[in-house]
């Protein structure tokens, strides 16, 4: 076990995959020399050399268009993203290509590929360096979405990414890569990719979140206890497949649903979950889902930030919302000549 | 004869600026710039070119001076916010006034400019008070200036995004069948992407009133030009059928002259130039980066010795008409702008909550204004009382 950050983690769980099997390559810009903009990939071109660890030119459906014909030689292209508003000019070629291969020849042709992708805001950033673009891709089928919470999970996650043979796109909370925590290498206790994980037992209510809000969940959960309500935190980790199980089961014992993301709310990953739980188990939920996440306007610039992002107090209120207690929508009514 | 080029209009001579209508040429590998100002301030005769420039008398070059001073003045407090926290980022221009001042100065007001996130001094030249790019870098708003008061877009920071919009808005000129032109700026680095090529291919199909204006500083944040370039940028357009010229971007006159070439070319029907300026960026990407980590300082050293705005005092000298008199009014100018800038910024208050809501749609949606109830609704808890 060592101490490391987050971003060390995976800069740790990247080595892992270098050294274990030399059919994986890392791409992107800025990864070689400078070792990243957030240093993720820090020392790897030293010591893999500049045949496995590629500075690419800066064109990013070029960076995916070749990391799919790589894929088609047996290669395992791990691809940074610099950040996640620049994922877009890739867009076409991860779900009309790297999504599909594998399912349009029936099996034969295998998509290794690993999408690292820094996501998030909270940092104060220029536009396109704060986005949550997670539900794009977890409406393409043929992809698999994950994210980390904490440096253990980064270490795992991005390892068994790298692993498996569907493509990856690893979100990667940007805000928390400095955070710190204890990373064992070993990867027998790690729980499978796609597992949910009950961050905090609780008996009221049931609050699902992923990435970097989950450590906003963990503080909230905190502070309702103190206000004696009994919160359950459930950390996603991955986004498609989710782990219904994980989150229904908790939903049966608590009854109520909160959903947070920083991402906006309309056609999210919040509605989904939302809805499937319903489904699932209506008959256990004592009041509808609520949901707890970025309003839905484009993200915006970054005095504003703290707006957009669900804090601490909006997951409080959230949680009441679902408890019925006195909370931002008590007594609330539409806008004049709306009806609420 | 593997690099002949075929080209369906005139073009001008990469290493001697020579314009011809010959259809064919072969296309040298242009490491020889135009350059009509040496780095010691001579003035080197340019035939082809020369009628360009013919306007730049010593009063006019002093205005290029002051120009090419306030704006290095201006980075250098930008960097200095950034520094302070007043900022959030800063990309600095240091090095390329001369390609920025050059060509901008050689616009008209009514084309239109589609920047990436660097060209401050394209923004200055436009016109745009300096307190108004400020927003963007403080975070306070998402941009600044309105684009149709001074013909010039927000800057993209998605890389060449920009390219295809000036291309489109230079057809919209030709459909409109007026003179005016679009001018897209971009980076040696953004030259990779699949949106700058796909221009390059619009332009050339549609004969757009567009110019290419590739600041090839040498550097895309750590990656060095010829991790991307086998061959100089300038060679490209041609494949696409579009000439192009490589021009010493330290230069501010030999800048004016090319910019003035590709303008000619597109407001006499002749559609997109590209222009190649060839400069060094002298300091970090931006102020969150960290160059000492790529970077060779003796190669930045070699830069130094050809920086634009000494070259341009040398010749200023050589003239006889750079006086300690006006170097100090020239100092002053530039003082009091980067204090305007700092005063300006300094003083920009956050913007209210609930703007967060503001402009998503030109018409108000049911569902937004419901969201932006409930937050008003939710910020109203806290007022006067303690928070939760
Ligand atoms: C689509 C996209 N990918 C990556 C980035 C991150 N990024 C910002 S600037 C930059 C380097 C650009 O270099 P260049 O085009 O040469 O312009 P310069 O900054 O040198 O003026 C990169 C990679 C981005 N802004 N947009």
């Amino acid at each position: 076990m060592t101490e490391l950050t987050l971003a060390s983690a995976i800069t740790s769980g990247l080595r892992h995959a270098l050294a274990q099997d030399d059919r994986v390559v890392i791409m992107g810009e800025d990864i070689g020399r400078l070792g990243g903009v957030f240093r993720v990939t820090d020392g790897l071109q030293r010591d893999f050399g500049a045949d496995r660890v590629m500075d690419t030119p800066l064109a990013e459906a070029g960076i995916l268009g070749t990391a799919v014909g790589l894929a088609y030689r047996g290669y395992r292209p791990v691809v940074e993203i610099q950040f996640d508003g620049f994922i877009y000019p890739a867009f076409d070629q991860i779900v009309a290509q790297v999504a599909k291969l594998h399912y349009r020849t029936r099996g034969v042709v295998r998509m290794p590929i690993t999408v690292r992708v820094p996501y998030g805001g909270g940092i104060g950033a220029v536009e396109h360096h704060s986005e949550s673009p997670e539900a794009y891709f977890t409406h393409t089928s043929g992809l698999r979405v994950v994210t980390c919470s904490n440096p253990q999970d980064a270490h795992w996650m991005v390892r068994q990414a790298i692993a498996s043979d569907d493509p990856v796109i690893f979100f990667e909370p940007k805000r928390r890569y400095w955070v710190k925590g204890e990373v064992e290498d070993a990867m027998q206790a790690a729980p499978p990719l796609d597992r949910a994980r009950v961050v905090m037992e609780g008996a009221d209510v049931t609050l699902v979140a992923y990435g970097p809000l989950v450590a906003t969940a963990i503080d909230a959960a905190v502070a309702a206890a103190d206000e004696g309500v009994s919160v359950e935190v459930v950390d996603l980790r991955s986004l498609s497949p989710v782990d219904f199980e994980t989150v229904e089961a908790s939903v049966r014992r608590t009854g109520r649903l909160v959903v947070t993301h920083e991402a906006q709310q309309f056609g999210g990953l919040g509605a989904e979950i939302a809805t499937s739980v319903t489904e699932r188990c209506f008959e256990h939920l004592r009041s509808a889902p609520v949901r707890v996440t970025g309003h839905d306007v484009p993200y915006p610039a970054s005095r504003l930030e703290e707006h957009f992002l669900p804090d601490l107090d909006r997951l409080l209120d959230g949680i009441d919302r679902a408890l019925g207690r006195v909370n931002s929508l008590t007594g609330w009514s539409a806008p004049a000549g709306r009806p609420a | 004869m593997s690099s002949v080029v075929v080209s369906s209009s005139r073009e001008v001579d990469a290493a001697s600026g020579a314009p011809h209508d010959e259809p064919t040429r072969l296309q040298r590998p242009g490491e020889q710039l135009v350059t009509m100002l040496a780095p010691d301030g001579t003035r080197h005769p340019n035939p082809p070119l020369d009628h360009f420039v013919a306007d730049l008398t010593p009063e006019r070059l002093l205005a290029l001076h002051e120009d090419m001073v306030t704006v290095r003045r201006i980075d250098m407090e930008g960097v200095a916010l950034q520094r302070q926290g007043q900022l959030g980022l800063w990309p600095p221009l240091l090095g390329q006034e001369a390609a920025q001042v050059g060509s901008a100065r050689a616009l008209r007001s009514d084309d239109f400019v589609f920047t990436s996130y660097r060209e401050h001094a394209v923004a200055y030249c436009r016109g745009i008070a300096i307190d108004t790019i400020m927003p963007m870098w403080r975070g306070t708003a998402a941009s600044g200036w309105n684009p149709f008061e001074f013909g010039m877009a927000p800057p993209a920071i998605i890389i060449g995004a920009q390219t295809l919009h000036a291309t489109g808005y230079a057809m919209g000129c030709a459909k409109d069948g007026v003179d005016s032109t679009a001018i897209a700026y971009f980076g040696d680095g953004a030259t990779s992407q699949g949106d700058v090529n796909e221009a390059m291919v619009f332009a050339a199909t549609y004969s757009a009133p567009v110019v290419f204006f590739c600041q090839n500083n040498h550097w895309a944040i750590s990656e060095p030009v010829g991790l991307v370039a086998r061959r100089p940028l300038a060679d490209r357009a041609p494949g696409f059928g579009i000439p192009s010229m490589r021009v010493d971007g330290n230069d501010v006159i030999a800048v004016m002259a090319a910019t003035r070439w590709a303008l000619e070319r597109a407001r006499s029907g002749d559609g997109p130039s590209w222009i190649e300026a060839v400069t060094y960026r002298m300091g970090p990407h931006t102020t969150s980066d960290d160059p000492s980590r790529y970077e060779d300082p003796l190669e930045r050293e070699e830069w130094a010795a050809k920086d634009p705005i000494d070259r341009l005092e040398r010749h200023l000298e050589q003239l006889g008409v750079l006086g300690d008199a006006h170097r100090a009014a020239v100092k002053e100018k530039a003082d009091a702008t980067a204090a305007a800038m700092r005063a300006a910024c300094v003083g920009l208050p956050d913007p209210e909550a609930l703007k967060l809501f503001d402009h998503v749609y030109t018409e108000p949606t049911a569902w937004l204004n419901r969201q932006r109830s409930q937050y008003e609704a939710y910020l109203a808890m806290f007022e006067g009382g303690d928070e939760a």
